[in-house]
């Protein structure tokens, strides 16, 4: 079990965007077959043991590349380390373009972290209104949502530029923060959970006691809903994090860059200014940290909140 | 690496498709046709400028600071091909393009027939520094026309020969000046065990370089249709050159500008580079155990005595269509592009290597290079400068054509068809590119 839990936390951390298909089909069958038997068992081990080597031997490569310097990255084994030059690196990259680096850092966090829990609030509201209260058209609005699912993020991004650019508000924090509060999937999970666990009677209950309906959601409701949330939290944050073609589109103004476009930037002039290289690595590789914790940190909640989608 | 910008490209084509379904919806006349004229507007200006070149912002402030009624703001991004140039056309569309961007010479095409760039043409101040420019700069930036001027020539990258001296002098090697010299040498270097150079798959921009050196055209434009000639005869004779080194396993092909490409350099398996006055960085960087080994000397000629040189790379600042301010936007890329203090500190910041020819000769271009042993490497590469052609066109769909001629070369190099079979192939996909997107062709 712990190897599955490695697995995702690494999973995550390097950025991919399907966590969630993985961990669901590798937590729900332990659980429902406890009479396993020795080899199935090994086989499982095995196939797991193989996929976590091949999800970590980049980060390795990632880990031991941005300790050495410019002549001993090129020179030695790449999967070894050779004279410690770490914080050397680090230090060069704090003070290049007077810190720009830390600059994006704290911008993904803003992205990444308000973005995802105004997604996370809006989707709570919206899903939990839909699951339990009736009206007129709540289907459709529901399969709406369903079908913005389906329509990846790339593909709007040129016609939210296009529609930006109407109310000049591109090259804006508002412009990547925007787009960000939207998470039609968190609404489908938030909609499924609320109906499995906000029992109606103790709706009920909470409206005889003199409660609003608003305050019957932030005192009541969405304390049930938390498990929840918090996998809608994490799976935007992610998103959003990773969500590096909306601020390409958008953004020109390097204060603004979250650190993936803005590695990407670097990266993408290295044939011509080679000295930004090192920078890139040690900065991809300090940029995956902020990811790490917040895995690891609301791990717990994400598994049960994935647990319960998946039986719904 | 290589899979993320593929994802990208492909990203960004879906960009480019769903932009241009909405240029064919009928926007097409909502940009003023109107040449603008180049008058000074009076008042405080503010000028935006994308470029991608890092500490750029150095020399923007220079002139920030001289000229308080003429501000500008420097954006940035990727570098061109990687998402910069995409954002320009969206922004075209958009109507809130930047008042100057970066443009690369062999995209500049692109730009001119989507009619996004104003021509500079109308301000007389352009027109008069002509002269400050090597020729065939300028040739790049007016397209070849008489009347236009696309941007103003900010760097060049003239190419020259890299060169191991330390391990042609070891064994008694002559340093090759004509390219059957080089394959001679060749021969001899591979019997010790090592490549005389790598051949790049992926660096079409280098192999257009070498044909531009032969004398040879990809393009032209007669002011109405194209004329794509990929398969010309000088473009024959250098794919057939290269390609029978690499049948003959005369050169190595990794890919380029990876870790086992520099490792190449670094451990002393691959002996020279034919590359541009920039690519002096790249080896510094990329081949740091052999310091103080390497010399620069002019490109191997194809007739010996010849006096020819090719061209990889180089930018143009151009000012895009839709700008209120024309005259400040063409009187700061002037003044950035042909000022000694802003020559100097973008070199200073980035290595950048003028198109002027007073550019040529800053104190810093004069210095001998530690790495190359001292050598005053600059004094070759200016001297390379004049030696290239002013007669080289680019295509309006390069990084089309780049692409497709990039897949051959890799079948190439792994023995699948020859560099001309891709030439070839790369030729007939640039001409349905072309009518695909209805710029005329001539056959």
């Amino acid at each position: 079990m712990s190897a599955v839990i490695d697995t995702e936390a690494a999973h995550g951390s390097i950025g991919s965007d399907v966590p969630a298909g993985r961990s669901r089909r590798g937590a729900a069958p332990a659980g429902r077959r406890p009479k396993e038997r020795f080899i199935p068992r090994a086989g499982a081990m095995l196939v797991m043991g193989v996929f976590t080597l091949y999800f970590l031997v980049p980060i390795w490569w990632l880990v031991v590349a941005s300790t050495k310097d410019r002549a001993d990255f090129l020179g030695t084994n790449p999967l070894w380390f050779a004279d410690f030059a770490f914080f050397d690196n680090v230090a060069a990259l704090f003070a290049y373009r007077d810190g720009v680096y830390l600059r994006w850092l704290l911008n993904s966090v803003l992205y990444a972290g308000f973005g995802a829990l105004v997604a996370t609030l809006l989707a709570a509201m919206c899903g939990y209104a839909l699951a339990k209260y009736r009206f007129p058209g709540r289907e459709a609005i529901f399969n709406v949502v369903l079908g913005g699912v389906l329509v990846p993020a790339t593909a709007l991004a040129l016609p939210l530029f296009l529609l930006f650019s109407r109310v000049q508000l591109t090259d804006t924090f508002w412009s990547v923060f925007l787009p960000s509060v939207v998470s039609p999937f968190g609404v489908y999970l938030t909609r499924v959970f609320a109906e499995a666990s906000v029992p109606d009677e103790l709706l009920e209950a909470s409206r005889l006691d003199g409660a609003g309906e608003v305050r019957t959601f932030f005192t009541v409701s969405i304390r049930l809903m938390f498990p929840a949330l918090v996998t809608v939290f994490l799976f935007q944050f992610v998103a959003i994090w990773n969500n590096f073609f909306l601020p390409l589109i958008m953004l020109r103004s390097e204060e603004l860059f979250p650190v993936t476009f803005g590695l990407y930037a670097w990266n993408s002039s290295i044939n011509q200014f080679p000295e930004l290289r090192s920078f890139v690595l040690v900065g991809a590789l300090l940029s995956i940290i902020p990811l790490i914790v917040t895995f690891l940190l609301l791990q717990r909640y994400w598994r049960t909140g994935l647990g319960t989608g998946a039986l719904k | 690496m290589r899979h993320t910008k593929r994802a990208v490209a492909a990203a960004l084509l879906t960009t480019v498709a769903i932009a241009m379904a909405g240029c064919s919806a009928g926007t097409a006349g909502s940009g003023s046709d109107a040449a603008a004229s180049c008058e000074p507007a009076g008042g405080d200006v503010k000028l935006t400028f994308t470029s991608w070149i890092p500490g750029i912002e150095d020399a923007v402030a220079i002139w920030n600071e001289a000229n308080p009624d003429i501000q500008v703001e420097v954006q940035t991004g990727p570098s061109g091909n990687a998402g910069t140039y995409q954002n320009f056309f969206n922004q075209l569309e958009a109507g809130n393009a930047p008042d100057l961007g970066q443009i690369e010479y062999d995209a500049l095409p692109n730009f001119r027939v989507q009619d996004g760039l104003e021509n500079l043409a109308v301000c007389e101040d352009i027109v008069a520094a002509k002269d400050q420019f090597l020729p065939w700069t300028w040739s790049q930036a007016s397209l070849g026309t008489a009347d236009e001027l696309y941007g103003v020539p900010q760097d060049q990258g003239p190419m020259g020969l890299f060169y191991r001296s330390d391990l042609f002098e070891k064994n008694g090697i002559p340093v090759p000046t004509t390219w059957d010299e080089y394959k001679d040498a060749a021969v001899k270097i591979r019997a010790l065990g090592g490549y005389i150079t790598n051949f790049s798959q992926t660096d079409i921009n280098q192999f257009a370089g070498f044909v531009w050196q032969a004398g040879g055209q990809w393009f032209e434009n007669d002011g109405d249709a194209w004329t794509v000639d990929l398969t010309s005869p000088e473009s024959t004779k250098v794919a057939d050159y290269w390609q029978d080194l690499i049948a003959n396993d005369l050169v190595s092909t990794y890919p380029a500008w990876t870790d086992e490409w520099n490792n190449a350099y670094n451990s002393g398996e691959v002996w020279t580079w034919n590359s541009a006055v920039w690519g002096a960085n790249s080896i510094l960087s990329g081949a740091p155990d052999t310091a103080g080994n390497w010399s620069v000397a002019l490109a191997p000629q194809w007739e010996a005595g010849g006096e020819s040189a090719g061209n990889w790379g180089g930018s143009s600042v151009a000012v895009f269509k839709g700008t209120d301010h024309l005259y400040e936007a063409a009187k700061f890329a002037l003044w950035l592009n042909t000022s000694e203090e802003a020559l100097t500190s973008l070199n200073k910041t980035a290595q950048i290597y003028p198109a002027t020819t007073a550019g040529l000769e800053l104190p810093v271009l004069k210095e001998g290079v530690d790495f190359y042993g001292g050598q005053k490497i600059y004094d070759v590469f200016a001297e390379a400068a004049t030696q290239v052609s002013p007669d080289f066109t680019w295509g309006p769909t390069m990084t089309q054509t780049y692409a497709d001629v990039s897949d051959g070369f890799k079948a190439a190099a792994s023995g699948d068809g020859t560099l001309l079979d891709a030439l070839t192939k790369g030729q007939e996909s640039t001409i349905s590119t072309l009518e695909a997107q209805s710029i005329p062709v001539a056959e």
